[in-house]
């Protein structure tokens, strides 16, 4: 730094660490309580010496969870939802992006509006229309008088229905519903020169070719940085699985986590808990550690 | 800014835009639109589609003193888990800033809470808080009774305070470390050439630079306390004691799902919307200057 200032640096250095012990102390405080026994998690104080049941109390929780298939529902509805927004994102931006056409600018805002209302604010209308998606369409043939007509002329009355509970695309659908990633890809498309563009098309390429041959492979990083941050928020979702999974087969792992708070009357089997708590919050932990480069920019970039 | 350079089919153009446009109508304009009909309209018992009731829905929330209580659970939670996040976060960012020996290892770190789910944290904070056993029992058994989120409305919004804000400080770490490294360091140096210390500096010169960053995470802090505390007091608390942490969105969950009043809760949830809404425009009348959309 610019100048000596040597009181300083130390309650930097002090503070900081202060920080970084705030931030690690909860992550050691699980993984040590996950390896006591019964009587051990329970002590007050607990003892911060590692116990030695570790992976018999992870053993335990992953049974009475049943987190293998949880943690596997959990994987495929976080990687469902960040394969649908990188790639939706993508296709609705380049049409905002490359293409001049009447209502532009409606879609524009349409989407942008999006960004103000997360799904937890809308929660119950959006579970009434995932238990039944077709019923907005049905309505409208309704009010319209389509379905009359269509009543009329063929003599079949059109009741349509699709049940999205209690499945995957009941979970992945609304929650790649929202403007995060085009807008991202938005800002990096205003980037690219036109004169690529320019060279692509008198070369004979089409719009598609563009696009796949020349704008995908140069947002390599967007989408690197979009999926990441999508996969950890579809992963650390709780609310929507909560209310769209009723049936066990198609719970998520974060969901499974009520599970595993001791009972009132039960036994304190925080050990137990804990070891639970560790296996769930390990795989984000994994990504944000490897991927950290790409989840600070994806951060930053969404402002999400 | 424009493209000065695009493609003549602009019927392609729109079917690349059609997927998104579908999912957005289904799963964000129409039940927008069916959350108002719903508040302004009331269920019949045994079906036979709903009666419109005007404003009645909005006028028997705003007399229910149990929803005042929600809303003002709601402010505490936020004023005091947004102010305690940014401001830690913001002197961790200063200083991880000055770039001593070791910082790179605070950059790292202090990262990675946000990484974790709310409900996760929260029974791990659940465990670390818990009055019998965990780490706060010590403190019971010199001053027994000082520490009960079970009973205490204070002591469980204090353990759900604690749980949300270590999570956002490490997003709020991230911004706040990317607003400071924004400025040029040439800056700081000529301020350190012409005499001025390390406070000084960051009072003149790194604080107001950042104003635009503080004012942008103070929304999303709020937004986010609204919206990602619901598995956090699920976990800890499930809104209780006493309904003392049953924050808005939990309300509405509870209302809407166990106590199936569609109407209430969506009248409670268009309520909500306007607040954010109401939220996300002043962040853009502080933030106008700094997006470049366009």
């Amino acid at each position: 730094m610019v100048e000596r200032t040597p009181i300083l640096n130390f309650l930097t250095h002090l503070i900081l660490f202060a920080g970084f012990v705030f931030c690690v102390t909860p992550f050691v405080i699980v993984a040590i309580a996950a390896s006591h026994n019964l009587k051990d998690v329970n002590d007050v104080p607990m003892s911060l010496l590692p116990g030695s049941d570790f992976w018999v109390n992870i053993k335990t929780a992953w049974t009475t969870a049943d987190l293998g298939p949880k943690l596997l529902n959990s994987f495929i509805m976080a990687f469902g939802v960040a394969a649908g927004k990188v790639i939706v994102s993508a296709l609705t931006a380049f049409s905002i992006v490359y293409f001049r056409y009447p209502g532009r600018m409606l879609i524009f805002w349409l989407i942008f509006i999006t960004l103000m209302l997360p799904l937890e604010v809308r929660i119950v209308p959006t579970y009434a229309v995932v238990a039944n998606v077709l019923e907005p369409y049905q309505t409208i043939m309704d009010l319209t008088g389509l379905s009359w007509l269509i009543e009329k002329i063929s003599g079949v009355q059109v009741q349509l229905s699709l049940g999205l509970l209690n499945s995957y695309s009941g979970l992945i659908l609304p929650l790649v519903a929202t403007a995060t990633g085009t807008f991202l890809y938005r800002q990096f498309f205003l980037t690219v020169p036109d004169e690529l563009t320019e060279a692509a098309r008198m070369d004979g390429a089409g719009a598609l070719r563009f696009f796949i041959d020349i704008l995908l492979p140069l947002s390599r990083n967007n989408m690197a940085a979009l999926g990441t941050i999508m996969f950890l928020w579809a992963w650390n979702q709780y609310l929507w699985p909560l209310l769209i999974t009723t049936d066990q087969s198609h719970a998520m792992a974060v969901t499974e986590l009520k599970q595993l708070i001791p009972n009132v009357g039960g036994a304190p089997e925080w050990h137990i808990a804990m070891a639970g708590t560790l296996i769930i919050m390990l795989p984000p932990l994994i990504v944000v550690v490897l991927m950290q480069r790409w989840f600070v920019r994806g951060l930053i970039a969404t402002e999400k | 800014m424009e493209k000065r350079v695009t493609f003549g089919r602009w019927t392609i153009g729109i079917l690349f835009a059609v997927p998104q446009l579908f999912l957005i109508f289904t799963f964000f304009y129409w039940p927008a639109g069916q959350a108002v009909y719903w508040s302004l309209t009331l269920q019949q018992p045994w079906g036979g589609g709903n009666i419109w009731v005007g404003l009645d829905n909005f006028r028997s929330i705003l007399s229910n003193a149990d929803y005042w209580n929600s809303i003002t659970a709601s402010m505490i939670f936020a004023g005091i888990s947004t102010g305690l996040a940014m401001l830690i976060a913001l002197v961790l960012a200063a200083l991880t800033d000055r770039q001593l020996a070791g910082s790179w290892l605070y950059r790292v770190v202090l990262i990675w809470p946000y990484g974790i789910a709310a409900p996760a944290l929260a029974l791990a904070f659940r465990f670390i808080l818990a009055p019998e056993a965990g780490f706060m029992a010590v403190v019971n058994r010199v001053w027994p009774g000082f520490w009960d989120p079970g009973l205490d409305g204070a002591d469980a919004m204090a353990s759900i305070i604690i749980a949300f804000s270590w999570k956002y400080v490490g997003y709020n770490f991230i911004f706040f470390l990317a607003a400071f490294q924004a400025i040029p360091r040439s800056l700081i140096e000529a301020a350190a050439m012409d005499g001025s210390g390390v406070i000084r500096r960051f009072l003149d010169i790194q604080f107001p630079l950042i104003t635009p960053t503080i004012f942008f995470l103070l929304v999303i802090n709020i937004t986010e306390s609204f919206q990602d505390s619901f598995g956090i007091v699920d976990i800890m608390t499930a809104g209780g004691p006493a309904n003392a942490t049953n924050l808005m969105v939990y309300k509405i969950y509870s209302d809407g799902f166990k106590g199936l009043d569609y109407s209430g809760a969506a009248a409670q949830s268009i309520i909500l919307m306007l607040l954010i809404i109401a939220l996300t425009i002043v962040q853009f009348r502080f933030i106008e200057r700094r997006v470049h959309y366009r």
